[in-house]
């Protein structure tokens, strides 16, 4: 029998998705239920000077109005600290409606309850605030000059700067160097299920929440440490998630505002976010520019790199996303500074956007390798096998597993990348000017630091239910993990069901970093595996059992039946024993403790990313024709929805380079296009045949299955392939992202 | 959501009484636009006279070779009709290159002439907006404005009109059939949408009441070739940052008639006829194709982020013109 692993098995969830029977957050049944409606502020930099909610409160259905003036205070102020930790992990140091104070646009400024959701949207326009307000900040242009080094970004994850060798002498050095600006436009997550939280306390003072979130632990201990409420009171239930893109890994404030809400009204309440809502209250990838300068010898080989970004964030967190770091070890090279300068603006702290700082970083350091090539004469694939590294530059350490050199080798003949014309220009079919470019991918292999927990019973009729917390966000994740149990316990899939999404089941952090896969599937593995040493130690202790006697290790089990390695026909199924010994079920529980962070390897994902374009250049169209991305994600759990990831990865990477981008309106501090009809993301007709394939690593120190996971490494390098094919089409060189039209039309016809 | 009344007539009499004698009323069509700015306070009708159950959604062939479609006809279904097809292609591609599929099997014809701009200042409304409101000035402005228009704007407004069927039906002449207290009229296509100037809030002739309920298309001018050429970041799903409606006759290598049209870059959809003048009786040349856009955009006011809708509306006109004109580009 083949393994479950690696297989192609269809979404068990896709059903009940098409057909409407899964239930979201927003669509939990509640008797009783009250509605809550946010109201943000329409000003950026200001004080609230009023409030007079009078005629909103008499207004039909309302049940209360919130503001800063009566909602109570919270417990306390959990620390910023990404919720792959494990613990509270509040998206910003701040919390709405504590004091006066207004420090971007959007930020809630009132919460209206009513019976429905119609009469709580009406009241909420009655509700009249008066704010003095002050002439925001919120652009790069208005920073630049007050920006300051942070000691530590990213929730304290990171440092603000990093350093090896001597970068003077290194650029000094070096026979040739490249050095460009580029500017990143801010992008927004857009998921299809806006975030919404449904709260119901019961008569004892425990409280449920229903919420759209990437881990539902998270929103546990978040909600708590706002509440004051011990975690064991609050039970939170995460089934379905309509997508999150990072919009939803951390906990933002709605979720306790929803909590606060319902015990206020004495009601369940379910508070939805709008869809203007979502720009402005969990995150967002800020507006950046980096400062990039390569030096390389004559023969391509890089000797210094030197990196800089200046990004906006919040008045109250040291946010950046870390676009420096895959760009700092993707190469051999000996001397490197990278450094995150910040300015605050109004505006809310960023977040985890997409390859939160690989798809930003990773554009300007392929569209400068690509410079290169073209300077000193060198193929770009050439030129990235010439300075692949086998050890972590940074450390020195050797690589858990890589594959670099094999997807770029890979990706090029599945490309037909051989025998290109390098000179940009040279092809045209019709009004299309034809180019095609390159680039590498690399993305961190993020562990959790806590425990990875699930559990797994059998029952005597031999079906099993497997249980960790997980959350199901479009990933696929169910499926996997029925995979990963099926093989370890030695039964059929169909043997198996997987459940996951809430809190009272064994404790998964939330799945980030592209993480999810890995510590899911550990946590999973390792109890089957305890559950089955547990039977076959059962079966080997029993008399009556064909195996009784037998060395554990040399019993082997397929489609649920043990039997001995060296003589198959002596065995007897899970089922039978159990049903024999009069045992109901049997269960064990799998305890996964991550590896230190100091391994002794370096870990990271590799790709190679390869796409052609076509520019009519007249009209300022750019129209990507085909990608190719292949990739080193170490074990593939299902080889469909891993597919469907990276795919999906590969055309997020399109819409940064070619669609996204959130405009502020720097009059009134606020983003100009906060809609799904004017932040454009790629659709169906936008969506080139894309080729997606994986090259196989042997990896065995990330966790027990070797999972590095595939959520992000498919979107890093895409911009970049997409820019230096636009390159190659047009003899433009684009920095700035998105590509415009405006750009094409103005520089490159 | 504002609390609103709703109800459902089944003829145009009524339909149109009672909207007329309600002026905090409204007719409900698709409602694809409409129910959106209900839902974000930008119209705030109390009543709203459902009208999906009348009699106009009929597409029928008139004895000129043109089509009169009925005002409840959906977008889908005119497009894809075949007398549509045959007799007004242009009508058909512009329709197709509109919305999405599930929008267009709601949006009717009349409501799809009615669609208010996507200016997003028009639809925020914490914003100045003299179409919205008027007198509270415009923050688009000197505002994010890479969408809004160049040509046909005043010191009012500057929102883009976002309809590409419109912009077919004034390069075909089309002519919207309306019925009021006062009886029924046909409008001209080129006088039912108006320009800004001092009343942006003001932006067709019919009166409260007053229902559209037939458009009538002649047929493109005899020997033309005609097509609706979209230009926008996506593909698909987007209105146009520029768009040309055109039908072009040319014999013997010269212009004998040109209808030309422009949309995403006017307040309305524009007639193009200063170019439309200046080519016919010319050589159908790429040269004069050019002269001709150049002379169109001559009056375009560019606002902050929008100039470049200047030049690509000119590059625009000149590929829609060569793929039309016979042997292409000379």
């Amino acid at each position: 029998m083949s393994p479950a692993i690696g297989g192609t098995l269809a979404r068990l969830d896709g059903r009940a998705k098409v057909s409407g029977s899964a239930r979201y957050s927003g669509e939990v049944p509640i008797p009783h239920l009250a509605h809550a409606v946010l109201i943000g502020a329409p000003v950026a930099n200001a004080r609230i000077t009023a409030v007079d909610a009078t005629e909103a409160e008499q207004s039909a259905g309302v049940l209360a109005v919130l503001t800063h003036l009566n909602l109570p205070k919270v417990a306390m102020q959990p620390s910023l600290l990404p919720s792959l930790a494990g613990l509270a992990a509040p998206g910003h140091t701040f919390f709405p409606m504590q004091d006066d104070t207004v420090h971007y646009a959007g930020q809630h400024v009132a919460v209206v309850v009513a019976d429905t959701l119609e009469r709580a949207e009406h009241a909420a326009t009655l509700v009249r605030i008066d704010y003095d307000t002050t002439p925001p900040v919120t652009l790069l242009e208005e920073i630049k000059d007050q920006a300051y080094e942070p000691q530590k970004i990213f929730g304290g994850l990171l440092p603000g700067r990093q350093v090896r060798g001597d970068i003077e002498a290194g650029l000094r050095d070096a026979e040739v160097r490249v050095e460009a600006m580029y500017e990143f436009a801010a992008n927004h997550h857009n998921p299809i299920e806006p975030s919404t939280t449904t709260a119901a306390w019961d008569e004892v003072g425990r409280l449920t929440l229903y919420d759209g979130i990437q881990g539902p632990t998270s929103t546990q201990l978040t909600a708590a440490a706002f509440l004051g409420v011990p975690p064991a009171q609050i039970r939170v239930v995460s089934n379905y998630v309509g997508g999150s893109f990072g919009s939803k890994a951390m906990v933002w404030p709605h979720a306790t505002l929803a909590a606060m809400a319902a015990r206020h009204v004495g009601r369940p309440v379910r508070l939805a976010l709008n869809r203007e809502q979502m720009f402005t209250s969990c995150g967002h990838r800020e507006q950046q520019r980096q400062h990039l300068t390569l030096g390389a010898r004559a023969d391509g080989k890089l000797v210094a790199v030197r990196h800089h970004k200046l990004s906006l964030t919040s008045h109250f967190d040291d946010w950046a996303e870390p676009s420096l770091q895959s760009p700092a070890i993707i190469y051999d090279y000996p001397n490197y500074e990278g450094i995150y300068r910040l300015g605050r603006g109004n505006i809310n702290t960023p977040t985890f956007t997409r390859a939160p700082g690989e798809a930003t970083g990773m554009f300007a350091m392929e569209s400068a390798m690509d410079e290169l090539a073209e300077r000193i004469g060198v193929d770009p694939v050439e030129l990235r096998l010439r300075n692949c590294s086998d050890t972590d530059p940074a450390t020195g350490d050797p690589w858990s597993s890589s594959g670099l050199r094999e997807c770029l080798e890979r990706g090029a003949e599945l490309f037909g990348w051989a025998g290109r014309d390098p000179r940009p220009r040279q092809r045209r079919e019709g009004n299309w000017l034809i180019g095609t470019g390159m680039a590498t991918a690399a993305y961190p292999h993020a562990q959790p630091v806590n425990p990875q927990r699930a559990r797994a019973r059998i029952y005597s009729d031999g079906s099993v239910i497997v249980e960790a917390g997980v959350s199901e966000f479009g990933t696929g994740i169910s499926t996997a993990m029925t995979l990963v149990a099926a093989d370890g316990l030695g039964v059929t899939v169909d043997q198996v069901r997987f459940a996951g999404g809430n809190t009272d089941m064994p404790n998964i952090t939330a799945a980030v970093g592209s993480a999810g896969a890995g510590a899911a599937s550990a946590a999973v593995h390792l109890s089957v595996t305890a559950l089955r040493e547990q039977l076959i130690g059962m079966a080997v202790a029993d008399e009556q059992s064909p195996l009784h006697g037998a060395d554990p290790a040399a019993v082997v089990v397929e489609g649920g039946r043990m039997a001995l390695r060296d003589r198959p026909d002596a065995g007897e199924t899970y089922s039978a024993m159990l049903q024999r010994k009069l045992v109901p079920d049997v269960e064990a529980i799998g305890n996964w403790i991550p590896p230190a962070q100091d391994v002794g390897h370096g870990m990271h994902t590799f790709g190679a990313q390869f796409a052609e374009v076509g520019v009519d250049a007249e009209l300022g169209l750019i129209r990507v024709r085909r990608m190719v991305g292949v990739f080193a994600p170490g074990r593939v759990l299902n080889r469909r929805t891993a597919h469907s990831q990276l795919m999906g990865g590969m055309l997020w990477g399109l819409g940064q380079t070619l669609l996204e981008a959130t405009r502020m309106d720097a009059r009134s501090g606020r983003w100009a296009n906060a809609s799904l009809a004017d932040y454009l993301v790629p659709v169906n007709a936008d969506s080139p045949d894309v080729v997606v394939d994986t090259v196989e690593v042997h990896e065995n120190v990330v966790n027990p299955l070797g999972v590095k996971g595939v959520g992000e490494i498919g979107v890093v390098g895409v911009a970049a392939a997409i820019g230096n094919a636009v390159y190659h089409a047009t003899g433009y060189r684009a920095r700035s992202l998105p590509i415009a039209l405006d750009d094409i039309l103005s520089q490159a016809s | 959501m504002r609390p609103i009344s709703y109800s459902r007539v089944a003829d145009v009499g009524t339909a149109v009484g009672t909207v007329t004698a309600d002026p905090a009323s409204a007719f409900l069509a698709g409602g694809t636009t409409q129910v959106d700015l209900l839902r974000i306070y930008v119209e705030q009708p109390r009543r709203l006279v459902d009208i999906n159950d009348l009699p106009l959604r009929d597409i029928e062939e008139l004895p000129n070779r043109g089509l009169r479609i009925g005002a409840l006809a959906r977008m889908n279904e005119v497009a894809e009709h075949p007398s549509v097809i045959d007799r007004s292609p242009l009508v058909s591609q512009a329709l197709l290159l509109g919305a999405s599929p599930q929008l267009r099997n709601m949006a009717s014809i009349g409501g799809n002439l009615l669609q208010r701009t996507r200016c997003t200042y028009f639809r925020d409304v914490s914003t100045a907006c003299n179409k919205r409101t008027p007198g509270t000035g415009c923050a688009a402005m000197d505002g994010v404005n890479r969408g809004h228009a160049v040509l046909g704007t005043s010191d009012q407004c500057i929102a883009t009109h976002p309809s590409d069927l419109a912009v077919a039906l004034v390069a075909l002449d089309a002519d919207v059939i309306a019925e009021g207290q006062r009886g029924r009229r046909s409008i001209p296509v080129h006088e039912f949408f108006l320009p800004p100037e001092d009343t942006p809030d003001i932006e067709h002739p019919l009166d409260h009441g007053e229902l559209i309920v037939d458009v009538e298309v002649p047929p493109a001018p005899d020997g033309s070739t005609s097509l609706y050429l979209k230009v926008r970041d996506r593909e698909s799903y987007e209105f146009a940052l520029a768009s040309v409606a055109v039908a072009l006759r040319v014999e013997g290598g010269m212009v004998v008639e040109v209808r030309l049209a422009l949309g995403g870059v006017a307040t309305v959809p524009w007639r193009a006829r200063r170019a439309e003048r200046m080519l016919t009786g010319q050589p159908a040349t790429t040269e004069n194709f050019a002269a001709a856009a150049r002379e169109e955009l001559a009056p375009a006011v560019a606002r902050g982020m929008n100039g470049f809708k200047i030049e690509l509306a000119c590059r625009t006109i000149v590929r829609a013109l060569e793929t039309v004109a016979p042997d292409g580009a000379r």
